[in-house]
C-alpha cells in the first residue's frame, strides 16, 4: 500500500513501447551527437598555432631574417605579408588580417654586432586573449633564446635547464583533450531533452493528469521514466567512446568498465535534470529554453572549454553545482590520465547526490501536482 | 430534493460538503454540497466554466479543496486520497489515451498501473474488450480509431480495474450520434451492475437520461434532484402559468413580436418552434391572429410541459436577475 515506488513497472513497461514505437526520434537522438563529435573533433583544435603575422623589417640584413626565420619556425606564428611602413603595420592588425605585427628596427643588426641591445617592437591583437597570451609568450621565449645565444656565444651548458615533460597527452593532441570534454556535454544534450519532452508531451495530452488519478506514486513515475532512458543514454555513451577510440583515435589509458560505471550516477543527474525541467515548462519550446538554460554553464563553468581556474572567485563555486565538472575530470581521468576508483570516488558520489537531489526535488513537485497548474 | 429509491443507511458513492475552490481572488467553487448515491447515473451540468471540472478535480484528489469536505466511496478525499483512486475511474475530456500505443497495450498499461495481479489482469482485459467490443482493433494504434472508438477506449482503461465509481467528464463531447448512443447504452448496462457514474454533460437529452442530475452556474449549485423534480420547481413553472410551443416557419420574426406581447412573459427558439411562459388565463387565439396580422403563419399552438432544458434556462435567468441584483 505505501510502496512509494508503486506504479513503476507499469510506467517502464509503457516508456519502452513509446521508445520502440518512435524508433526515428531514437534514431536521430542517437545519430546527431555523433555527427557533432565528428564535425567539432575535426573542426576545433584548441593548440593555437599559425598565428597570422605581419612583418615590417626596416633593417633587412642576414641577422633579421634568421630572427623571422626562427619565429616561422615555431609553427605559432604565418608571415603572411611584409610591408614597408608602419601604417601599413597598423593597418593589417586593425583590419584583423593580421593578429600580430613585428617591427624590426633599421639597426637591428648593427646593435646586435656591437654587442648593443636591440629591440624588437611586437604588436599584439588582444581581442583574443588566448591568442595574445600564445604570441607573447612565444615571442618572449624566442628572444631569450636568441639573447641567450648572443651573450653565451658557442655550446656552453645552461645555468638552469628546465625540462618540462608533458605527462598526458604527450602530443598535445587537440581531439584528446577535447572529446572526453565533449562526451560529457552531448550526453547531457541527449538525455535531458529525451526526459523532459517525454513528460512534457504527456502533459499536453493530459495523461499525465489521468496518471495522478491513478494510484502510481510521484517516485514510480519518475523512476519509471527515467530507467528506460538512462539505458538509451548508456548506449548513447559506447556509440560516442567507440567514434573517440577508433575515428580519432584517442587512446584510452584507465579501465573502460569503469568508466561506464562512473557515467550512470552522471546520466542519473542529467535526467533527472530533465525531469525537473518538465516539471516547469508546458510545451516542448519551454522545456527547449530551459534545457538551454543548463547546458551554457555545462560548457563554460566545467573546465570543457576554459580551465576552471580562470573562473572568478565569486562565480568558482557555481561550477561544484554544474554535473559536468565532475564528469570531464571523470572521463578526462579515466582517458588521458590513466584514474582509478581511488582518484574518482569523490566525483562519482557527487554526481550520485545531486542526482538524488533533482529527483527528490522533482517528485516533491509531481506529488503536489504543482505542476499541474 | 434529494434523488430516487435509496437505501436509509447505505453509505452514499459521493457526498459532498460546502466545497469550496478558490484560484487566487476568483471562487470557481462556492459552497457547494450534494450527495450521489450508490447505482445512480449523477449528470453534472452547466455552462463552459462554472465549475464542474473544478468539482470533478477536487473529489478525484487532483485538485486539494479551499474549503469544506468530501468523501467519495466513503473515503475522506483530503486524508485518503490515495485510497479514493484505488476505488474510482477517470475519464476525462481528452480521453487520455497513449496514441502511439495499441489498444492492447493501453488497456494492459491500466491493469498495471492498478497492480492487478496476472490471472486477474487477463479475466478483466477478456471481460472489458468482450463488453467494448475491442476484438477486432486490439493491434491498433489508438490514433487511428475514430472518436467513438476512443472513447470507448478511454471508458476500457478507466474501468479495467473496477471501480465502483466513475467519473465521466463529457464523456460524448465532439463525436457521433450513434457512438453517443451506445455509450449510453453500455453506462445504463454498466449502472445495473450497481456501478455508479458521475457525467458531466452539455446534451439536455443526455441530462434526461440521468436518475439525478444537478446544475452549477458560476460556482454556485442552484438545482439537485430528479430531472422530474426539477421540472416541477416552482421557478420553472410558476403558480397561473402556461407553457406553450409556437410553431412557425419565421421563429425569429415572431420572438421578437412575441416578446412586446403583454402576458407573455419569456420566450425562447427551439428550433422551428417558440416556448414560451404565459399567463394561465392567455387568450392563445388572440396571439395566433396578431402574429397572422403581422404576415407570420402559425402551423401549431399547444400546450408543453416544460423540458429539463427549460428548467435550467429559468433557473439560469433567475440566478442572472439575482447576482445582477448583488452587484448592484
Amino acid at each position: 500500500m505505501t510502496n512509494i515506488f508503486r506504479g513503476f513497472g507499469a510506467i517502464f513497461y509503457k516508456e519502452v513501447l513509446h521508445v520502440r514505437r518512435d524508433f526515428a526520434t531514437l534514431f536521430f537522438s542517437l545519430i546527431i551527437p555523433l555527427l557533432q563529435m565528428t564535425l567539432l573533433g575535426y573542426g576545433i583544435d584548441t593548440n593555437i598555432r599559425q598565428i597570422n603575422t605581419v612583418v615590417f623589417n626596416a633593417d633587412g640584413r642576414r641577422e633579421s631574417r634568421e630572427l623571422l626565420d626562427r619565429l616561422k619556425n615555431s609553427d605559432t606564428f604565418r608571415l603572411i605579408r611584409y610591408v614597408q611602413n608602419d601604417r601599413d603595420l597598423n593597418d593589417m592588425i586593425i583590419s584583423g588580417r593580421a593578429r600580430v605585427g613585428i617591427k624590426i628596427p633599421v639597426d637591428y643588426s648593427d646593435r646586435l654586432l656591437h654587442q648593443m641591445s636591440a629591440q624588437v617592437l611586437v604588436l599584439i591583437d588582444g581581442s583574443d586573449s588566448s591568442v595574445a597570451g600564445q604570441a607573447i609568450n612565444v615571442t618572449t621565449a624566442i628572444g631569450l633564446d636568441e639573447s641567450l645565444r648572443h651573450v653565451l656565444q658557442d655550446r656552453v651548458a645552461f645555468g638552469v635547464d628546465m625540462r618540462p615533460k608533458i605527462l598526458f597527452n604527450p602530443d598535445s593532441r587537440s581531439p584528446n583533450f577535447f572529446l572526453p570534454g565533449l562526451t560529457a556535454i552531448l550526453l547531457l544534450n541527449v538525455t535531458t531533452f529525451l526526459t523532459a519532452f517525454s513528460i512534457v508531451r504527456e502533459k499536453q495530452q493530459g495523461t499525465l493528469e489521468q496518471l495522478f488519478v491513478t494510484p502510481v506514486r510521484p517516485m514510480g513515475l519518475l523512476l519509471g521514466k527515467l530507467l528506460p532512458y538512462l539505458g538509451i543514454g548508456f548506449f548513447e555513451l559506447i556509440l560516442i567512446l567507440t567514434c573517440m577510440r577508433f575515428v580519432f583515435q584517442v587512446p584510452i589509458h584507465g579501465n573502460v568498465l569503469l568508466l561506464a560505471f562512473l557515467s550512470l550516477p552522471y546520466l542519473f543527474v542529467s535526467l533527472s535534470l530533465g525531469i525537473l525541467i518538465s516539471s516547469k515548462a508546458n510545451s516542448q519550446a519551454e522545456a527547449m529554453q530551459l534545457a538551454f538554460l543548463t547546458i551554457l554553464p555545462s560548457v563554460f563553468f566545467s573546465g570543457y572549454i576554459f580551465p576552471r581556474e580562470t573562473i572568478p572567485t565569486i562565480l568558482y563555486p557555481l561550477s561544484y553545482l554544474v554535473p559536468a565538472t565532475y564528469f570531464i575530470n571523470i572521463t578526462r581521468g579515466i582517458i588521458l590520465r590513466g584514474a582509478g576508483l581511488v582518484h574518482l570516488w569523490t566525483d562519482g558520489l557527487a554526481l550520485f547526490f545531486l542526482g538524488t537531489l533533482l529527483l527528490i526535488l522533482a517528485a516533491r513537485r509531481f506529488h503536489n501536482k504543482a505542476i499541474l497548474a | 430534493m434529494l434523488a430516487t429509491q435509496t437505501q436509509p443507511f447505505a453509505e452514499p458513492a459521493i457526498s459532498a460538503e460546502h466545497l469550496v475552490r478558490r484560484f487566487g481572488n476568483l471562487t470557481a467553487v462556492n459552497d457547494v454540497s450534494f450527495r450521489v448515491e450508490k447505482g445512480e447515473i449523477f449528470g453534472f451540468l452547466g455552462p463552459n466554466g462554472s465549475g464542474k471540472t473544478t468539482v470533478i478535480k477536487m473529489l478525484t484528489g487532483l485538485l486539494p479543496l479551499s474549503g469544506g469536505s468530501a468523501r467519495v466511496e466513503g473515503l475522506d478525499v483530503r486524508t485518503d486520497a490515495e485510497g479514493v483512486r484505488e476505488r474510482i475511474g477517470y475519464m476525462s475530456q481528452n480521453f487520455s489515451l497513449y496514441y502511439d500505443l495499441t489498444v492492447e497495450e493501453n488497456l494492459k498499461f491500466y491493469g498495471r498501473i492498478y497492480s492487478l495481479e496476472p490471472a486477474r489482469l487477463k479475466r478483466r482485459m477478456e471481460e472489458v474488450i468482450q463488453l467494448n467490443g475491442f476484438e477486432p482493433y486490439l493491434k491498433r494504434l489508438a490514433a487511428q480509431l475514430s472518436g467513438g472508438w476512443k472513447q470507448r477506449l478511454a471508458l476500457g482503461c478507466a474501468m479495467l480495474h473496477e471501480p465502483n465509481l466513475l467519473f465521466l467528464d463529457e464523456p460524448t463531447a465532439g463525436i457521433d450520434p450513434v457512438a453517443r448512443r451506445q455509450l449510453w447504452d453500455l453506462l445504463f448496462e454498466l449502472s445495473g451492475h450497481g456501478i455508479t457514474f458521475f457525467v458531466t454533460t452539455h446534451y439536455m437529452d443526455e441530462a434526461e437520461r440521468c436518475s439525478h442530475v444537478a446544475y452549477i452556474y458560476f460556482g454556485k449549485l442552484i438545482a439537485d434532484g430528479t430531472p422530474d423534480s426539477l421540472r416541477q420547481l416552482p421557478d420553472v413553472q410558476p403558480q397561473g402559468t402556461l407553457r406553450v410551443e409556437i410553431t412557425t416557419p419565421e421563429v425569429t420574426r415572431a420572438l421578437r413580436l412575441a416578446r412586446h406581447i403583454p402576458g407573455i412573459r419569456s420566450a425562447t427558439i427551439f428550433g422551428q418552434s417558440i416556448h414560451a411562459l404565459v399567463d394561465e388565463n392567455f387568450d392563445l387565439d388572440g396571439l395566433r391572429s396578431q402574429l397572422l396580422k403581422n404576415g407570420i403563419a402559425v402551423a401549431e399552438i399547444r400546450s408543453l410541459a416544460p423540458s429539463l432544458e427549460d428548467a435550467f434556462v429559468e433557473l439560469t435567468y433567475k440566478h442572472q436577475a439575482l447576482l445582477e441584483a448583488a452587484g448592484d
